[in-house]
């Protein structure tokens, strides 16, 4: 079975917690996690809400495979309408929140209406609760994690919560776990901030002990871990380096979008990668990188555990960010440095870590900074309007406007509002590197043909978690693609969104696809979860979860004339690099798409499409 | 040959999988809180630590037992707990000088590791070698071998 079978219903408005049992139906068709998740949203609220509004509902929800021994088996995802967006909100997180949520016995929890006053949710097996979180109300996410488990007299807590970004509704706003991981995109930690709600906190002693076919499933996620374990990527890459891997490699094609989408190729990306992080500093012969670090299950560990410079002037006042403390992945390091131009990895990573200690994501804030420099460079936005100097490559500006983000100070409640919104206040809406009102991610969409497509179909505005053709296109996984090319980038695209799409629903990684395909995760679903989930019903039910998605989004009124880009990347070359001369052919794949999909020429799935996904 | 558990924490990514694999092998199901094997991170010393009964040969849990319900299986040297003969005092909790046997208030009977009869799932479980079953005379045997290559002889080339 897998599923726990019980759904815990918050009422804000109320102050009421309710056990209910989980729809089965709705498991069998859509799995768990995002799939299910989506289908609870969209079946609960008006797609026109105000994302900010009580009327709006946020679903905490894990995967049948969550809290399992299946390799990487920990993840949740949020759901909810995402106010940077307007669209379908769906960020996922690992740690070891999901995990916990499962064993104190919740496949998932509805939030809805919106307290009074600031609350908590503290869960211990089947009891749950809501308490007053004044004195959590303006703190960290950090310092609100310590002070529960304090508080509850329980190390063993699992606490998920805002920081002040969230509680000042930053659009960009996360919701953070486990002190470093998060949920991170489309402004789900404001929705949290919006309600009330600070944190939730999770103690389960129950365990996960339904699977279907426990001997089946032993066996099948065994070999899933040894097939991760014997890849280049998952087995040494990944773990060595972490996500950050991509620096020089996406650089040296020419495809590293670079101070606000104006270049493809950062002199200073050498600077920021990797391999740098390995590198003794001169000034304290440390290197940056001190280990490696899974979330619940993972038998791979990309995630960085890193030490900053204690001279850096971000943090010689401030011991406080002294300690080994989460370092920076591929997409932070980018959004944080060559989108605004800047090499010093130390302000990247002071930068990095106001983001999980405030709760704000790195790819949106720092690519918003990336618009905001744009803006002064071209003499728009001025020293006295934003209250310090912000050129390019200027570190100081970075780590000084996370700060005033975070908090809500001066210019920052403007950059809280994102690149679309800040680039639309000063008259430059073309500036804004977005897609759906969010910002792209560190690959270029004109480089990377597939990708520029990717982001303009992405249900949740720009992004590289819902069909990662740079997969195909620069390391070669199914299959190499060219890059330059936009044949066959459709049917790829599709088959790479239906696929991730089983994969957010049932508690996996993405990050396990560099190495497993539908014949090393079919078996661990079918064996955990009882009912048909042969490779065929997957891919459908994927399919399904993208339609349900655009059906939401259509309804909310953002349909096919926004799956579109910037047009910087559909107009203007890149100019240098492997990628000179390029532009995001858009047009070239986007009507295919739509085809291959079962859409009307406008975006909309036909009749006979929905009646054959059961819609 | 005698084999003890070996940790080497600077392997340890903190992933949990041995948790979960002693939980597993002793309830059925996926718990880490009834993990006889428990994870520590000390996150700003970047280190994640496995932790649990080393099997000491003078067990002070045994000997503090008023019962006889903590035994020595002959074939691992693990020390055992009987659970229809542990009343659930907690005596042996208090003179365990390393915490690593405590009160299940669900079994209301202590727990401890006890090797698996001889095929730790932790050690099975964990994917980077972190926890190993190894000649217990030899634990050391490793990082000997590690300093051994090290040092310089006046024979080499």
């Amino acid at each position: 079975m897998a599923w726990t079978r019980k759904i815990l219903r918050i009422n804000l408005t109320q102050g009421s917690c309710v056990s209910e049992a989980l729809n089965m139906e709705w498991a069998a068709q859509y799995l768990g996690q995002r799939g299910l998740a989506s289908k609870y949203l969209v079946s609960e609220i008006d797609p026109r809400v105000d994302p900010l509004s009580p009327e709006n509902k946020i679903i905490y929800a894990t995967g049948p495979l969550t809290g399992t021994m299946a390799s990487t088996g920990g993840r949740y995802s949020v759901v909810t309408k995402g106010p940077l967006t307007g669209v379908i909100a769906c960020s996922n997180s690992g740690g070891f929140f999901g995990a916990e949520l499962k064993f104190a016995g919740w496949d998932m929890i509805i939030v809805e209406g919106k307290s009074s006053t600031p609350v908590y949710l503290h869960i211990e097996n089947e009891r749950a609760e809501l308490l007053p979180a004044d004195d959590l109300w303006g703190t960290t996410v950090w310092s609100t994690e310590a002070t529960l488990k304090k508080r509850h007299q329980d190390p063993l807590l699992r606490v998920s919560s805002i920081g002040r970004a969230g509680e000042n509704q930053v659009l960009f706003a996360a919701i953070v776990n486990d002190l470093h991981r998060a949920a991170g995109r489309s402004g789900v930690g404001a929705v949290m901030g919006s309600k009330n709600l600070k944190a939730i906190a999770v103690r389960g002693t129950r365990g996960v002990g339904n699977i279907a076919d426990a001997k089946a499933f032993m066996a099948a996620a065994t070999a899933g871990k040894k097939v991760l374990a014997e890849n280049a990527v998952t087995g040494q890459g990944l773990p060595t380096y972490g996500t950050q891997v991509l620096m020089n490699v996406i650089n040296e094609m020419g495809a590293l979008p670079t101070r606000n989408h104006r270049d493809v190729e950062f002199e200073g990306a050498r600077k920021i990668s990797a391999e740098a992080m390995h590198e003794k500093r001169a000034s304290d012969g440390r290197a940056h990188l001190v280990t490696n670090q899974a979330c619940f299950g993972c038998t791979i560990a990309c995630g960085r555990i890193s030490r900053i410079d204690e001279s850096h002037f971000s943090v010689e006042t401030r011991p406080e960010y002294w300690g080994a403390n989460g370092g920076l992945e591929y997409e932070a390091a980018w959004a944080l440095g060559s989108a605004n131009g800047v090499d010093d990895l130390e302000a990247l990573q002071f930068a990095n870590l106001l983001c999980n200690e405030d709760g704000m994501d790195p790819i949106s804030f720092g690519a918003t900074v990336g618009a905001v420099m744009e803006l002064y460079d071209l003499g728009i936005l001025s020293k006295e309007e934003i209250g310090l100097e912000v050129p390019f490559g200027s570190a100081e500006a970075l780590c000084k406007l996370a700060e005033m983000t975070a908090r809500g100070e001066g210019f920052g409640k403007i950059l809280g509002q994102g690149s679309k919104r800040v680039c639309a206040r000063y008259g430059k809406p073309e500036l804004s590197m977005t897609v759906k009102g969010q910002e792209f991610p560190a690959y270029d969409g004109r480089a990377l043909q597939g990708m520029g497509l990717a982001y303009a179909t992405s249900n949740r505005g720009a992004c590289h978690l819902r069909g990662y053709m740079v997969s195909s296109e620069v390391f070669g996984i199914p299959v190499k693609t060219d890059p330059r090319e936009t044949a066959g980038k459709p049917e790829m695209l599709k088959a790479f969104q239906d696929a991730t799409a089983v994969v957010d629903s049932s508690g996996l990684c993405v990050f396990t696809t560099f190495a497993w395909t539908m014949n090393d995760i079919q078996p661990q679903i079918q064996a955990a979860c009882e009912g048909d989930w042969s490779q065929d019903s997957l891919l459908q039910m994927g399919e399904r979860i993208w339609n349900l998605e655009r059906d939401f989004n259509n309804a909310a009124a953002t349909t096919g004339k926004d799956d579109t880009l910037p047009p910087r990347l559909l107009n203007e070359p890149c100019k240098t690099g492997g990628s000179k001369g390029m532009v995001a052919e858009l047009g070239k794949m986007l009507p295919e798409y739509y085809s291959l999909r079962g859409w009307t020429p406008e975006g909309v799935p036909t009749a006979a499409t929905r009646s054959r996904l059961g819609l | 040959m005698q084999k003890s558990l070996h940790i080497d924490p600077g392997k340890c990514t903190g992933c949990l999988q041995c948790e979960m694999a002693c939980s597993y092998e002793h309830t059925g199901a996926f718990n880490p809180s009834r993990s006889l094997i428990k994870v520590f991170d000390f996150h700003h010393e970047g280190r994640k630590v496995p932790y649990t009964c080393t099997q000491c040969a003078e067990a002070w849990c045994l000997n503090a037992c008023p019962v006889e319900a903590i035994k020595i299986d002959v074939t691992t040297g693990a020390k055992v707990v009987l659970d229809a003969v542990c009343v659930g005092c907690k005596v042996c909790t208090i003179a365990c000088p390393f915490g690593t046997i405590n009160y299940s208030h669900e079994t209301g009977k202590v727990q401890k590791c006890d090797l698996c009869g001889g095929d730790p799932a932790c050690a099975e479980a964990c994917p980077t070698d972190a926890i190993t079953y190894i000649d217990s005379d030899w634990t050391g045997l490793e990082r000997m071998r590690k300093w051994a290559q090290k040092t310089d002889s006046a024979a080499r080339v």
